[in-house]
């Protein structure tokens, strides 16, 4: 056992899954030599060789589009988009073929690739560096798309997204890269994708959140607890596509109550079909309506607003405050 | 000396060796042997003939929007021509003949144009991409198949297919500049066929070949006569080896002419002349072609009747295979991920329902007048 950063625990992650298959290449701008900016690449290139950990040319579109081609070729690309506002000059590849390589080919062909990115805001970045656009890939069918809340989940969200047979958008939340440390086993982990969990227990809401936020939901249940008498659920999405919805559907039949958090944007975000799931399956065990406590629908601020814009523990209290009131 | 010329390596040959009127370059002429020439031909032929009633079927209704590759033959056939069956092939849309060369079973082209996904789910034991649509795209998947080569290293090497419109896609220049820097061994055919649907080649790209582009990256460029196959095999047969020797990419670009329109869905009458048309009609690479192996006495009217008599046997049989093809829509859910997710499953059964569950019918109205 030892007490890993995100960054860390990411970086072990890496490390274990090319020491297991040499077909997992590591791909991305100053991923080598510099361990990439966050360095969660960190050492990889002396120990693994410029063979398989690539330094390439400042091109996301090529970087991914060259890894749907190693992926041809039998291999199990790790490209790192250096920030998450970089990934759309990649983005057509993403959309036009790495998502369709499988269903085009009636699975000759497969994109067993992960596209790892920093996400979202919270750490004063500039312009571009603090996006947070996890529905833009959820949207397109033939992605997974997973945000690791923790440590310990990422190593193990990772190893399973490498190890997966069709490619994985995995989002790392800048703002937990560094945030806080966990206990991480020595021997390699799993989660399954597609999975969420109870990250606190609670009777009388369900409080529904992922990546970074997720600090902010629970720092909220325990506020709601010591201050307002409210036992809230908090449950940890980690996918958002596929969407756990049996999870959600078993806790929101219980409390009745329910409070979305997430720093994308509203329109069209996770919680949008979060929402619409629990109408379709779990409408009549609602007792209130269910609120959304989100990014706003405009652009990020630059960081000296960034806080009023990402979603934090006294947002997600008044809105659940407010769903027990109604 | 503060302002001075740095002395670059800038060079463009240009290479054809069967001219348009049949005059042949002796010294240039790939010697082939004469079972190749004759495939070949028969090859070129089946694709003029499969294009042509890929035509028919559109006007019928009987196939979706098409592509014709007419007067462009040479070029992908070529360059088929020169890989090993181990080989990568990744084309753009106007390549028939070279994946009839490469063994695709002709349904597949109906299939593709027809509507399904069978015609892009490339055939077991045959290392080709399938057509691409999003233009350019293709120039990175076959820059990193060729890289996969390299770090393989199985001695195999990937020849990818690009438009002149292509070239003006990132896609193409980040490609040349990662096929580069990694050194992998990747052939870049560029198709100069004149025409990006109605965008003329000299309001594509300023530049004056397009094989300079290569330049630039610090590729060997050459221009080849697209028509010529015998220019085609003697320039894509240097890059092969020099491919699969280490010496790095090449940039080919072949010069050629789309003698139809883009696709059955627009009208080349619109934006060039008949006179232009015709003038590229006198280049037509199948007579040309026949002439040579006419002249050489390998081809005759006898074999040429026999060749087409095959071909429309072949063609019926693959136009009978694609319309007696069932397709079944749950398959659109079956290959999106190794394991169907929960949610698809859902809307599958969904789609189910509702495709074989009618919905009760309407309870009668007690009185007419009811309903405002």
């Amino acid at each position: 056992m030892a007490q890993l950063t995100m960054v860390q625990a990411l970086n072990l992650a890496l490390a274990e899954l090319m020491r297991d298959d040499p077909d997992v290449l590591v791909l991305g701008e100053d991923v080598g030599v510099d361990g990439g900016v966050f360095r969660v690449t960190d050492g990889l290139y002396q120990e693994f060789g410029d063979q398989r950990v690539i330094d390439t040319p400042l091109a996301e579109a090529a970087i991914v589009g060259a890894a749907i081609g190693l992926c041809v070729r039998g291999f199990r690309p790790v490209c790192e988009m250096q920030f998450d506002g970089f990934s759309f000059p990649a983005f057509h590849h993403i959309e036009g073929h790495v998502r369709r390589l499988r269903n085009r080919t009636r699975g000759r062909f497969t994109c067993p690739m992960v596209v790892r990115m920093p996400y979202g805001g919270g750490i004063r970045a500039i312009e571009h560096h603090s996006e947070a656009p996890e529905a833009t890939y959820a949207h397109l069918a033939g992605l997974k798309v997973v945000i690791p809340s923790g440590p310990r989940n990422a190593r193990a969200l990772l190893r399973t997204a490498v190890l997966d047979p069709d490619p994985v958008i995995f989002f790392e939340p800048k703002a937990s890269y560094r945030a806080f440390r966990e206990e991480v086993p020595d021997d390699p982990e799993t989660l399954p994708i597609g999975k969420g969990v109870v990250a606190r227990a609670g009777r009388d809401a369900t409080i529904i959140s992922y990546g970074a936020t997720l600090r902010a939901a629970l720092e909220a249940a325990e506020e709601l607890y010591d201050e307002y008498h409210i036992d809230a659920e908090v449950l940890d999405l980690l996918s958002v596509a596929p969407l756990d919805a049996e999870l959600i559907h078993e806790s929101v039949r219980k409390t009745g109550r329910v409070v979305v958090a997430h720093e994308a944007p509203r329109h069209c975000g996770v919680g949008a079909e979060i929402v619409a799931r629990i109408v379709e399956e779990s409408l009549l065990f609602l007792e209130a309506p269910v609120a959304r406590v989100t990014g706003f629908d405009t652009i990020i601020p630059f960081f000296v607003n960034e806080k009023a814009y990402l979603p934090d523990a006294a947002r997600i209290v008044r809105a659940t405050v407010e769903t027990l009131a109604f | 000396m503060p302002r001075e010329n740095i002395p670059l390596p800038c060079r463009v040959e240009s290479l054809s060796v069967l001219s348009a009127d049949g005059v042949l370059d002796k010294d240039l002429e790939p010697k082939l042997p004469e079972a190749d020439l004759k495939r070949l031909y028969r090859t070129m032929l089946a694709s003029r003939m499969l294009d042509q009633r890929c035509l028919m079927l559109q006007r019928q209704g009987r196939l979706g929007t098409y592509g014709p590759c007419r007067g462009q033959e040479a070029t992908p056939l070529g360059v088929a021509y020169c890989l090993r069956e181990e080989d990568w092939f990744v084309p753009t849309y106007r390549e028939l003949p070279a994946y009839l060369w490469r063994g695709w079973p002709m349904e597949k082209h109906l299939y593709w144009w027809g509507g399904s996904e069978l015609g892009s789910a490339t055939p077991d034991g045959i290392n080709d991409l399938p057509l691409c649509v999003p233009i350019g795209t293709q120039c990175q998947h076959a820059m990193g198949i060729a890289w996969g080569c390299k770090l393989r290293g199985d001695n195999t090497i990937c020849a990818c297919f690009v438009g002149d419109g292509g070239t003006s896609q990132g896609d193409f220049h980040e490609a040349m500049n990662f096929a580069t820097v990694y050194h992998v061994p990747l052939v870049m055919v560029i198709q100069n066929n004149h025409w990006a649907i109605s965008l003329p080649r000299h309001k594509q790209s300023a530049s004056q070949t397009l094989a300079q582009k290569a330049l630039a990256y610090g590729i060997d460029g050459i221009q080849v006569d697209g028509n010529d196959i015998l220019a085609v095999i003697a320039a894509t047969s240097e890059a092969v080896e020099k491919a699969r020797t280490g010496g790095g990419p090449t940039v080919i670009e072949a010069i050629t002419y789309r003698l139809m329109m883009h696709t059955t869905a627009d009208d080349p009458k619109k934006y060039r002349t008949a006179e232009e048309v015709a003038e590229w009609e006198k280049r037509d690479p199948l007579p040309r072609f026949a002439g040579y192996l006419r002249q050489k006495g390998i081809l005759d009217d006898d074999t040429e009747a026999a060749f087409k008599d095959e071909i429309n046997a072949e063609i019926e049989h693959a136009v009978e295979i694609y319309e007696n093809t069932q397709h079944d829509p749950f398959d659109m859910f079956r290959y999106m991920y190794a394991e169907m997710t929960p949610e698809l499953q859902r809307q599958m059964a969904e789609l189910k329902r509702h495709l074989e569950t009618p919905l009760p019918a309407p309870s009668p109205r007690e009185q007419a007048g009811d309903v405002v």
